[in-house]
């Protein structure tokens, strides 16, 4: 931002240094938080996160490129609130939130009340973000994350996420949120209602799928026309459901 | 002591509100005067003079500045020089010992893993991070590591070989050439 002019702050504070905030973990309660100094390489090679949370797993490896996400954080990313950024969706897909702490102590906020706009963030001047917080799951937690990217390293042209838990195979929970489709982070509430209570079939698959594609508000730009960008929605929230339908079935 | 804007008229460079770091750099320690929004590939180049760290594009995408931070790569555009103190930063200079090329600068040469060289330093130290965590990697595991990493000339497929290459001389086994998929 600095570089592109876009900011000039005066003074900058560099947290990098602060101990002990680099953790990821899961807590006894099932709900996983993440440190603000916890980079996506530490995230993309969890195997915390690999048993216990898809949708995280599948969103990682896809971040910027390699080299990026030695330096990058899940929790920079979240504050930085850029359309295009992959974590507010998953984060938002999860139900998560963000703790930020200020002189007045600490306060947590759902991460889609957090990302006010592009580039805009709920935190207070004089706070900052500490932690993300993950829900423990309703159920056995399912999900995953799709990105179209024109090369390694590039911001989405579309991105969804998806994060069900199910109890056996009625899904319990449902939460959908769309990168790069719109002003800010698009929760998909819509969709991921036509999904909670119901168990997967394509019925509720194409709904669902249907619904995610009218939530969307892209934009014709250099990576592709709206209609494009809606159909991508579409078809990568039917991939991503289909994908756990297909392995329930295999599982049954 | 470096100081980095020599340039600067002693009265405006006092209203500049400098710090002084130290840092390790290829093994020796040195010290410089910085402003804080110095970014590090610029302390490297035109403070220390190692002008092999190349600047591509200043934005973090081509990975031409790539060092290694504490054993760890990241792009040196990315990073301040004030968050650089107290720490090792091991740039390309730093690959070739007193007599001998380091086996991944012979792999790029025995294997023309390079046509202008411009991304040559960011490719060599992305394939030092990788090699020094996994001494034999596939060429799809090379492929990953190097995908941060732009060359607009080779293709690529030279620099994989390169990078085989000096993973299996470093592995002390042959150094035939590599084939890779095209
Ligand atoms: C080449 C390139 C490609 C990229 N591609 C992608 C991509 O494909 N997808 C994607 O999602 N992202 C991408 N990014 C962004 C990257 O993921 C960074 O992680 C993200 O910009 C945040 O960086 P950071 O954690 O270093 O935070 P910083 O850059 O340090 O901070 C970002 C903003 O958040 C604020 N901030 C950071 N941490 C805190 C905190 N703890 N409390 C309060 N405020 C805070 C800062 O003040 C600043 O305004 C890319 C970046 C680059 C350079
Ligand atoms: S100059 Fe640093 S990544 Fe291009
Ligand atoms: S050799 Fe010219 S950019 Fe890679």
């Amino acid at each position: 931002m600095m570089k592109l002019r876009f900011a000039s702050p005066e003074m900058l504070v560099d947290i990098n240094e602060i101990p002990d905030l680099d953790y990821h973990r899961i807590d006894d309660d099932g709900s996983i938080r993440v440190g603000a100094v916890c980079r996506h390489a530490d995230l993309e090679r969890s195997s915390l996160l690999a048993t216990r949370q898809p949708t995280m797993a599948a969103a990682a490896p896809l971040v910027a490129d390699p080299i990026v996400r030695m330096r990058g954080t899940l929790v920079g990313s979240v504050c930085h609130a850029d359309p295009q950024g992959d974590w507010a969706s998953v984060m938002t897909a999860l139900d998560a939130s963000i703790v930020a702490q200020g002189p007045n102590g600490r306060r947590s906020i759902a991460v889609r009340d957090f990302v006010r706009g592009p580039f805009q963030n709920a935190l207070a001047f004089d706070e900052v973000a500490v932690e993300a917080v993950v829900p423990a799951p309703k159920g056995e937690p399912a999900g995953g994350y799709l990105k179209l990217e024109r090369r390694v390293g590039d911001y989405a042209t579309v991105g969804v996420a998806v994060a069900i838990d199910r109890v056996g195979s009625q899904v319990s929970r449902a939460g959908i949120a769309l990168t790069a489709v719109g002003p800010a982070t698009m929760a998909a509430d819509a969709a991921a209602h036509a999904l909670t209570g119901r168990p997967l079939t394509t019925d509720t698959i194409g709904e669902a799928a249907e619904l995610a594609a009218q939530a969307a508000q892209p934009k014709t730009d250099h990576r592709g026309s709206a209609d494009f960008k809606r159909q991508l929605v579409r078809v990568f929230t039917s991939r991503i459901l289909t994908g756990l339908l297909r392995s329930e079935e295999e599982a049954a | 002591m470096t100081s980095l804007f020599q340039e600067i008229t002693p009265g405006a460079a006092q209203e500049i509100p400098v710090r002084e770091i130290t840092v390790m750099v290829n093994g020796e320690r040195r010290s410089a005067v910085v402003e804080p929004r110095l970014a590090l590939a610029h302390l490297l180049r035109q403070g220390f003079k190692l002008t092999g760290t190349h600047t591509g594009c200043d934005t973090s995408n081509c990975g031409a500045c790539t060092v290694l931070v504490d054993g760890r790569p990241v792009k040196s555009c990315t990073m301040f020089a004030v968050q650089a103190d107290g720490h090792d930063v091991m740039t390309v200079e730093g690959l070739a010992g007193p007599s001998e090329l380091h086996a991944l600068q012979e792999g790029f040469k025995e294997e023309h893993g390079l046509q202008c060289g411009f991304c040559t330093p960011g490719m060599m130290m992305a394939s030092k991070a990788l090699l020094d965590e996994n001494p034999s990697p596939t060429e799809d595991e090379i492929r990953w590591a190097l995908s941060g990493n732009l060359c607009r000339c080779t293709g690529y497929q030279n620099i994989v070989k390169a990078v085989m290459w000096a993973a299996s001389k470093l592995d002390g086994g042959d150094t035939e050439p590599a084939e890779v998929d095209s």
